[in-house]
């Protein structure tokens, strides 16, 4: 393990991690936002905003997340002049936030429909019978269902947002996957503890989640 | 629409919904007009600019090759990833917990790790451990069987524990062995059930061939890549690029859902929806996470 005795790097294998947390929480939180949005699209009594989520779902979905950031350098930034930040690397994390969120996005939605979808009819019926208005059907009887139902597929999405965080490295952040390469190609004689060290971190921040994740779903899950 | 959230629209619900239509087509078309005069204002629209996208040669010469590489990629990542998902699923069914600790922890790890570390591992790091070079199309394999491989080992366990246990119960009352009732009765069942998943797992390894740009693999982004270098224009060709992927994975999205229906009509959702569960997200339609 000499290669992480050496301060310098220490402070890459650190930095490059940060990058990766800084890309995923605030990408989570874009893509919550930004899904919440197209699910109240998608689910809407306006045909124009239903067609809007539906393309929208479709396109980011379908393609693959590599050309999504790969469009947001090339396409937004470098042929449209989209600039997000003066200083380079930060414009290339915020280029890489957009991409990442756009694309999750899709997921978020996806999830929360299907999460509504597994309330049965018969509990918003109930509700309106016993008179309750819109806003408290789906207050009190609708959401708190489904959001139940959601918690499973939200934590597989951001497990896979964190992983996904990687493929920012494509437009020059030195985030973990580029700094691995960094180091391995500067220590070639050090190449399965340089890996084994990054996918560990991964694996220590990721598994927990997981089973985190499932445990709270099955803690929380409707009895039907 | 969905009917848990609104009642049947009355008269005065229409006119809403009416008034709201308008006024969103107005907003979304305002938007459409400031992407339109954003590429106006930078050239995007330029004749030459798309020309070479028109043009059969610039098809024949990068972006079908690109294409052939894609599916190169994917279909022989996607044979191994079978094949590992099977053994894994089996080994960590095992009763022996020598067996099943291991291939639980295998599947576990390339679960977690992202995708292009593993990539860059094979391509960067695994030619300094054996002497030579590793070629990119094989460091993109070995990267997508690693991980879509675990992801199909998950599913595929998760299908085999759905098969209703009344089936496994009367192979051991005819007398069937351990090993007989898992070849004979459950594998072939779950191998059913698992279609669809195996067919939304094809999507996430199509979308995933795109990391083969990172390290030169000539798949099609790259080809787009080197279009954009021969002729500057990238949001043409990418916007092109992108329409190609979306056009295969809608039509690999509408086969897993037609398969889908299929098996449930012949009895083995259960098995279906417990390995569509174990690949992540549920109900979100064919296309995977990635």
């Amino acid at each position: 393990m000499h290669v992480f005795a050496d301060e310098l790097n220490r402070e890459v294998l650190i930095s490059s991690f940060l990058w990766i947390l800084k890309l995923t929480g605030v990408s989570a939180l874009l893509s919550v936002v930004v899904g919440v949005l197209l699910v109240a699209a998608r689910v809407s009594p306006v045909p124009v905003l239903r067609g809007f989520g539906t393309a929208w779902v479709n396109v980011f979905r379908n393609t693959p997340l590599t050309l999504v950031i790969f469009f947001c350098y090339f396409g937004l930034f470098v042929n449209l002049g989209v600039t997000l930040s003066d200083d380079l690397n930060l414009n290339n994390y915020w280029l890489g936030v957009v991409g990442l969120s756009a694309y999750t996005a899709t997921f978020v939605c996806e999830a929360i429909r299907s999460g509504i979808n597994t309330v049965p009819a018969g509990q918003a019926e109930a509700a309106r019978a016993i008179g309750l208005t819109f806003t408290q059907t789906l207050r009190l009887v609708v959401l708190p269902q489904a959001a139940r139902a959601v918690i499973a597929p939200l934590g597989s999405i951001l497990i896979a947002l964190t992983k996904n965080s990687t493929i920012v490295g494509t437009i020059g952040l030195i985030e973990a996957s580029n700094a691995m390469k960094q180091l391995i190609n500067d220590n070639g004689d050090a190449v399965i503890p340089i890996f084994l060290v990054f996918a560990g971190v991964f694996v220590a921040m990721l598994v927990p989640t997981g089973y985190a994740f499932g445990w709270l779903s099955r803690r929380l899950a409707v009895k039907r | 629409m969905s009917s848990v959230l609104y009642d049947h629209p009355g008269p005065r619900a229409r006119r809403r919904n009416a008034v709201l239509t308008v006024v969103f087509a107005v907003v979304l078309a305002a938007l459409l007009w400031v992407v339109y005069d954003r590429f106006d204002e930078r050239g995007q629209w330029a004749a030459d600019k798309w020309e070479p996208l028109v043009d059969w040669r610039i098809w024949k010469q990068f972006l079908i090759p690109g294409l052939v590489g894609t599916v190169q990629a994917a279909a022989v990542a996607m044979v191994f990833a079978l094949a590992f998902g099977i053994v894994f699923a089996v080994g960590r069914l095992s009763e022996r917990w020598w067996v099943s600790a291991p291939a639980g922890a295998v599947v576990e790890f390339f679960r977690a790790v992202p995708l292009l570390l593993m990539i860059f591992f094979v391509f960067y790091g695994l030619p300094w451990l054996i002497q030579g070079p590793v070629s990119a199309f094989w460091a993109v394999v070995v990267g997508l069987t690693l991980y879509n491989g675990s992801v199909l080992a998950e599913a595929f366990r998760a299908g085999v524990l759905a098969v209703p246990s009344g089936q496994s119960e009367a192979a051991y009352a005819l007398g069937m062995r351990k090993n007989q009732v898992m070849q004979l009765i459950l594998v072939p069942q779950a191998a059913r059930a698992m279609l669809p998943v195996i067919v939304s797992q094809l999507v996430v390894l199509l979308k995933d061939t795109a990391l083969g740009y990172i390290i030169a693999y000539p798949e099609l982004l790259q080809r787009i890549n080197e279009v954009n270098a021969n002729f500057a224009n990238v949001v043409p060709t990418a916007l092109v690029g992108a329409a190609v992927f979306i056009g295969i994975n809608a039509a690999l999205t509408v086969l897993a859902g037609w398969l889908d229906q299929r098996t449930s009509r012949r009895g083995l959702h259960a098995a279906t929806e417990a390995a569509e569960a174990a690949t992540g997200p549920r109900g979100m339609g064919a296309a995977g996470l990635g």
